[in-house]
């Protein structure tokens, strides 16, 4: 269960490693029943909305301007709305997976690689993003994903690449003073997406990443759009590697393909799958094997997962990481089998309700981030007062609010946790008062909130 | 009281070393006295807050040329301060403050991390009060602080929030809570759920402080999970944590701590900013406001940053990560309505590597003086045990 999304009264729990990993390149399932919009057909949403900007400004204090605000806010409260429903389908497919790794990699890679838009209808693209930028490219080369996630518009956008141009550019030339370079993208790209900010790299370097980085840019009307007139002059030099004066994409594709295949990197990302899927404090054996394939293959994902779900260290420490919000929740709709429709049919304001703010109220806001490093790691960010309470209380009355037919207790005891129920919990589901807080105590066993 | 509290009453004392029957936990409505009278506040404002957009040195003659859209001083709204500073006008709700002495600035702050200017490790060298990360420190200082001063009990500090605070991590007792929690089961699902948890030593802990806190608090919440949702959704988090902070105070609370998010303003630093330092205008009124009869004049409030932002804005209407910046003080205890720090200048080769605003005092020594004032700790504890390696220097005489 360490691997997976959690035990399922109707879906066999899966075999063998070989099978965990041809999950991932098996066709995806999910993706097709519990279907989330791609950011290349949000985008339209995107395109409409400048539209009526447009339309907006043009006509000032004449009524077709009101027209187009209310119309414009329209388009803001359906992507809100359909932010929840995409919640929801996210948990159906943790709920109704029978590849549980391959959504958990989704999930680990989503958050390592952390984006959202920042103003108007786009702050609801992380599942878009992660849908379309993330997803397809978990079992694939790290090289890629990176080049995936990091050139993708809302990361663009949310590391404010999107506008930085070089001082020398065409443009910034232009528009004089104001114009300029913004360095968060090409800081947090060595600190948190690849080297690790233990990694051997200056100031200097993240200066010469972010002038190499200027170009990239994005339109809602096209996607990705490279933009030759906000490229600084000159070739950069990024950890003593000088790059390509080129006006195009390459130099950006050529740094990020070095990146990714740097040592620094191996590690940082082997000790981060280590500490995500088995412990804060890995087993550095473990962390070795994981860097040492990766090095060797040159960051091909599928060889890196292999070589952490070999390794004896990956399987010992039973326990030893506390489930954040959203997989808890997620794990516990899937014991609890909740049918697929009353989430589907559920209006935005009830997802909110046994969803989103029970999450957040645990601590785990769904897609609101404080930071482009995701969410934490520790378990301590989770084992805090506030946080547990948050967890019984959606324990005992969100079950009831997502399968109003709550399974019997003593039976559930086996559902949830098979061969790892330990006698006191089977004990608490016989001796409770009623039958949500017997499945309440049922998911809040240690048992259960640790995998 | 129920077993999750006894539980969690038995590990606290055993913890603090006091008896069964001395323990003010035994009637968790009232808790013991600390013994010392006087309330610190330190508030962690993360992502980096623009100091000189905040207090803008508006009087040094290079500053408008680093700012053209982001241009401040009296001429932009700002509230002129001393004729060389002016306050951002999102704070100008602090004015009447200000004017009585109450709210106070260190300018040109930093703490010893340099170069990386990485958001995370930034704050983990401040909350840690140490030089560098590499020491090993692993609990904050002002948990240090806690352990130095004696009669700490589980309710003298708290940490505020729905995330984590680690300056308040470590081995004295520390209450951590927000107002949006509460444990409201039945004397049977507590006591099952104080059974079950007991193999797992942490998780178990942090349960029984939770029922602990919640009985000890007037219940907030209705109960009806999807009602009080909404209640929580309703927002002002900021000034709930305030309110919440105050209550505990007013009582027997001593310490308490909370962040205030949304201070990386690398575009459009104008809306951005302006929302942030709105909120800690507003957070900082309502605690004075909360803090009702003599309790403000016994407070001082702290708010840091990991560290200041680039003195020149960028190239997106923002500033990019930088070194030397801001802390704010507030409370009656403060000696305020004057901005403190050797000022640098903002010429180019004043700037440090060419960029930000060079840092001329270290900002663990502010709040080590404040501390120092606060609880009477010596000054060999705090250069060493709270602030490992720090000079402290001469006394600012911030706290009056």
């Amino acid at each position: 269960m360490r691997f997976g999304c959690g035990l399922s009264p109707v879906i066999a729990p899966i075999a063998s490693v070989e099978a965990m990993l041809a999950g991932i390149a098996a066709p995806d399932a999910m993706a097709q029943r519990f279907p989330i919009e791609p950011f290349s057909t949000f985008r339209e949403r995107m395109v409409a909305s400048d539209e009526l900007r447009t339309t907006l400004r043009a006509n000032r204090g004449k009524p077709e301007a009101k027209e187009a605000q209310k119309e414009r806010n329209l388009l803001k409260k359906q992507a809100r709305i359909d932010m929840t429903h995409w919640l929801g389908m996210s948990m159906l497919r943790r709920t109704y997976t029978e590849t549980g790794f391959f959504e958990r990699l989704v999930y680990f890679w989503g958050d390592h690689f952390t984006a959202t838009g920042k103003a108007g209808v786009v702050k609801r693209a992380t599942s878009p993003y992660i849908e379309d930028g993330i997803r397809p490219f978990v079992g694939g080369r790290f090289a890629d994903l990176l080049i995936s996630a990091v050139t993708h518009p809302v990361m663009l956008q949310f590391l404010d690449q999107d506008r930085s141009m070089g001082p020398g550019s065409e443009r910034a030339q232009k528009r004089g003073k104001t114009a300029g370079l913004n360095e968060n993208l090409a800081r947090e790209v060595m600190e948190l997406h690849t080297l690790g900010v233990d990694g051997p790299y200056t100031q200097d370097d993240v200066r010469q990443l972010a002038e190499l980085f200027t170009g990239l840019s994005f339109q809602p009307k096209q996607g990705a759009k490279f933009r030759k007139d906000y490229v600084e002059p000159g070739a950069e030099t990024v950890l003593g590697v000088t790059y390509d004066d080129a006006y195009s994409i390459k130099p950006v594709h050529a740094v990020l393909e070095d990146l990714s295949v740097h040592p620094a990197t191996a590690r940082h990302l082997s000790w981060k799958l280590a500490v995500h899927f088995v412990s804060d404090t890995p087993d550095p054996a473990l962390i070795d094997h994981v860097t040492a394939r990766y090095i060797e293959t040159e960051g091909d994902l599928m060889q890196v997962y292999a070589a952490l779900l070999e390794h004896p260290a990956a399987w010992s420490q039973e326990g030893a990481n506390i489930k954040p919000p959203v997989e808890f929740v997620g794990s516990a709709m899937r014991a609890l089998a909740v049918d697929p429709a009353v989430v589907t049919e559920m209006p935005e304001k009830r997802v909110r309700n046994v969803l989103l703010t029970p999450m957040a109220v645990m601590g785990q806001t769904w897609q609101k981030f404080s930071g482009p490093d995701g969410w934490p790691e520790e378990d301590d960010a989770w084992l805090t007062p506030q946080g547990l309470s948050g967890r019984v209380r959606w324990a005992m009355a969100g079950p009831e609010m997502l399968r109003p037919d709550l399974p019997d207790p003593r039976a559930f005891v086996d559902t949830a946790l098979g061969s790892f129920a330990p006698e006191d919990v089977k004990f608490a589901a016989g001796a409770a008062e009623s039958k949500s807080e017997a499945i309440g105590l049922v998911l809040m066993s240690p048992a259960f909130q640790r995998r | 009281m129920t077993d999750l509290t006894r539980r969690f009453f038995l590990t606290r004392s055993a913890v603090l070393g006091c008896s069964l029957a001395a323990s003010p936990l035994l009637t968790p409505v009232t808790f013991a006295a600390a013994p010392w009278d006087t309330r610190l506040i330190v508030i962690i404002l993360r992502g980096a807050m623009d100091g000189l957009d905040a207090v803008q040195p508006y009087g040094d003659a290079s500053y408008a040329g680093l700012r053209s859209s982001l241009a401040g001083g009296p001429q932009n709204g700002a509230m002129d301060l001393d004729g060389f500073f002016a306050l951002h006008p999102a704070m100008a709700a602090l004015a009447p403050m200000w004017k009585a002495g109450e709210l106070g600035f260190a300018h040109a702050v930093s703490t010893p991390y340099r170069d990386k200017r990485s958001h995370f490790d930034g704050q983990d060298v401040l909350e840690a009060g140490t030089d560098t990360l590499q020491g090993g420190v692993r609990d904050g200082w002002l948990n240090r602080m806690l352990q130095e001063v004696p009669g700490v009990e589980a309710d003298t500090a708290y940490a505020i929030g729905m995330s984590e605070m680690p300056i308040l991590k470590g081995k004295a007792p520390v209450a951590n809570w927000t107002p949006e929690a509460t444990l409201s089961l039945s004397p049977q699902a507590e006591r099952l759920l104080g059974m079950i948890s007991e193999s797992d030593p942490a998780m178990h802990a942090a349960l029984a402080e939770a029922a602990l806190l919640s009985a000890a608090d007037a219940p907030t919440m209705s109960g009806n999970m999807a009602r009080d949702m909404q209640e929580i959704r309703k927002g002002g988090q900021h000034l709930k944590i305030a309110e919440f902070a105050a209550k505990r105070l007013r009582e027997d609370a001593r310490v308490a701590s909370f962040s205030l998010n949304g201070w990386d303003t690398h575009r459009f630093q104008e809306r951005g900013l302006k929302a942030a330092l709105g909120e800690l205008s507003d957070t900082l009124v309502h605690l004075k406001q909360e803090l009702t009869g003599p309790v403000w004049g016994k407070t001082a409030v702290v708010a840091m940053t990991e560290f200041g932002r680039t003195a020149r804005e960028n190239g997106t209407g923002g500033t990019d990560h930088g070194t030397g910046g801001l802390m704010v003080m507030a409370g009656g205890a403060i000696k305020g309505g004057k901005v403190y720090g050797d000022w640098p200048g903002l010429r180019e080769s004043d700037l440090y590597e060419g960029r930000d605003l060079m840092p001329t005092r270290d900002v663990r020594a502010h709040a080590a003086w404040i501390m120092q004032a606060m609880t009477g700790l010596d000054k060999a504890t705090l250069e060493r045990v709270i602030f490992p390696g720090l000079d402290m220097g001469s006394n600012p005489g911030i706290v009056l």
